[in-house]
């Protein structure tokens, strides 16, 4: 960094000719409102795909907006908070099926979120240092998180179909583990088989990630530590997984976020009606809206969603605090 | 220092392990597509009785494939543009410049990253359809309304990623730049791009695989004439029988392009994570 600045003012100084009047110094007010200008279209179009459907979301969910008053939703009738309301009414079939909902994707997130953060750092860390095929296996690591969601999930579909499946093929006629072919995509299966798509496909993120965040630990770090004495695993406990820490912050929390909110796996897993077990809280939202027709209930679910995402997403900053965004703010 | 023996052992059995996880349905796949229907039909197995590239064939026919690639490729390649040209410009004004707002602006993109999409899917909907009762212009089913949801995901991602690659260009670069006569946009252009290219191309890669691999919007929001790859490839199930040698025939060539693409650019990819997130 150092050497390039004095290379650019030997530029500068060797070609003085360029000089050309007035554009050499912005003027006052381009200066201050350029920053506006340069935001202008990102400005914009946040507003129009981000804030403005924000906005009626909110007023859409305060209302009885059933597929009558699509064609145009302002005349649809208010309903208070009745939506809310029979939302978290957890004794009527609404409200309990959306609770049974909202626990189901919970679990799924933090097993999900938990697995693929376990393989993918030790996946990072066993492949830290070069060995024969290293990058070969890095690029095939890859593969999961390169596919396009729906093929990657159709080719589970077919790898858990009952008759003709290799998961059946494999743990009942081949290793005899289950005494009779098991159904996966229906009844409680259902879970096992959405968690392990889900971790197939999102731990090479992780894996990404850590990578990434390896690259930052000097290596003076581990090299005193070796003139200390430390093994190769006292190492990895005392010092790759402690500097690996503020990496981990944000990997978790976009994790977490991001899988909590999958819509595209359940949905092609499992359809527009997922069973119990696997009924993701976006793909149940989907369903009351476009499938019951009720989109004022729909919008209800989506900012009571919202709030939660919110409230954990601030504990989970505040309480580990270093996150990076003090950086800009 | 050479690693020790439990190391080199767990490493080993860990590594094949998830190999194998990996690889299983990359294997199904491949295997599949080249597997005439009767071997797809019935009981699994792992070689096929014959191999055959009919599906490769037939899979044009049974859906029109290259009209949903084409959709695809239009509305993918067009979202990835805006996101990239809108990102670059922000992230230059939040990297380079102090103003009033800025805080709002940043905390605002930043949080839009966890908001569910279903929660932009309704209003998006409702905003698409009445406008087109109200005014004739058809962003409900067209590919231009697909275009302007996708940057829902993948414009708050980029800004954010590029005012990180852009805080590790070192200031005085553009400084130079600004004394020798380049404008703002000059120093943005010559100096700032060029040294933040792999964020750039990392931006560009994630904005073109998730417009690419989107679902939701995408049955929602197309109608036979702009339906995307992501939902055209439903249509190989039909009542009778499910095509899955041409289903797996389908993926792989939907999927080639982007995992290639993917591969070959991953090494700016890792380098903008390194710089926009972890950093």
């Amino acid at each position: 960094m150092t050497t390039t600045v004095p290379a650019k003012a030997e530029v500068r100084q060797s070609s003085p000719g360029t000089a050309d009047g007035p554009r050499r110094r912005p003027g006052r007010i381009r200066r201050i409102g350029l920053p506006y200008l340069l935001l202008l279209p990102a400005l914009l179009l946040e507003l129009l795909v981000h804030l403005v459907p924000m906005v009626i979301g909110v007023l859409m969910s305060f209302k009885e907006l059933t597929q009558f008053y699509i064609r145009d939703w302002t005349t649809a009738p208010w309903n208070g908070i009745d939506n809310y309301r029979m939302s978290v009414d957890f004794n009527a079939p609404v409200g309990e099926a959306l609770l049974h909902s909202f626990l189901v994707t919970l679990a799924f997130t933090l097993l999900s979120v938990g697995l693929c953060w376990l393989i993918g750092t030790a996946a990072a860390i066993y492949m830290q240092d070069n060995f024969r095929g290293r990058g070969l296996l890095r690029a095939l690591f890859l593969v999961p998180y390169a596919l396009p969601v729906y093929t990657a999930v159709i080719t589970w579909v077919f790898m858990f179909q009952h008759d003709n499946g290799l998961v059946n093929h494999v743990l009942h006629d081949q290793l005899g583990i289950t005494d009779k072919p098991s159904f996966w995509l229906i009844g409680d299966n259902s879970f096992i088989a959405l968690l392990t798509v889900s971790v197939w496909k999102g731990w090479p993120f992780a894996f990404l990630i850590v990578m990434a965040g390896l690259q930052n630990i000097p290596k003076e770090l581990y090299e005193a530590a070796a003139l200390d004495g430390a093994g190769m695993w006292q190492q990895i406990r005392r010092i790759t997984l402690p500097s690996l820490s503020p990496v981990n912050q944000v990997l978790v929390l976009v994790l977490f976020l991001w899988t909590f909110n999958d819509f595209n796996t359940p949905y092609v897993l499992f359809g527009k009606t997922a069973p119990q077990a696997g009924d993701l809280i976006s793909v149940h939202i989907y369903q009351a809206s476009f499938v019951t027709w009720n989109f004022g209930a729909g919008s209800a679910m989506s900012v009571l969603l919202l709030l939660f995402l919110l409230v954990v997403t601030g504990v989970y900053l505040v309480a580990t605090s270093r996150g990076r965004r003090t950086k800009h703010a | 220092m050479a690693p020790p023996r439990s190391f080199l052992w767990s490493r080993r059995i860990f590594l094949t392990l998830l190999t194998g996880f990996v690889l299983v349905p990359v294997y199904v796949m491949v295997s599949s597509s080249l597997k005439p229907l009767a071997d797809v039909s019935g009981q699994f197995r792992w070689l096929p009785s014959g191999l055959t590239i009919r599906p490769y064939i037939d899979i044009w026919s049974t859906v029109p494939l290259a009209r949903y690639f084409v959709n695809s490729l239009i509305v993918a390649g067009a979202a990835t543009v805006c996101s990239v040209v809108i990102a670059v410009f922000a992230a230059y004004a939040v990297s380079r410049y102090n103003f009033r707002g800025k805080r709002v602006f940043t905390v605002t993109v930043l949080s839009t990253q966890m908001f569910p999409g279903i929660l932009f899917l309704l209003p998006l909907f409702l905003i698409y359809v009445n406008i087109g009762n109200a005014t004739g212009i058809a962003l409900f089913g067209s590919r231009g309304g697909l275009i302007l949801t996708y940057l829902t995901f993948s414009l708050p991602f980029s800004i954010w990623m590029l005012i990180g690659y852009f805080d590790s260009v070192p200031r005085d670069l553009d400084e130079a730049a600004l004394v020798d006569g380049c404008g703002p946009l000059g120093a943005l252009f010559r100096v700032v791009v060029p040294a933040a290219i792999p964020g750039i191309v990392a931006v560009a890669v994630y904005a073109f695989m998730t417009a690419w691999g989107e679902v939701l919007f995408a049955s929602v929001m197309t109608n036979d004439t702009t339906r995307t790859l992501a939902v055209g490839l439903q249509g190989y199930s039909t009542l009778n029988d499910v095509y899955w040698n041409q289903i797996m025939a389908a993926s792989l060539v939907v999927s080639v392009p982007v995992v290639a693409g993917f591969l070959l650019l991953q090494r700016y990819l890792v380098a903008g994570l390194t710089a926009g997130a972890v950093k």
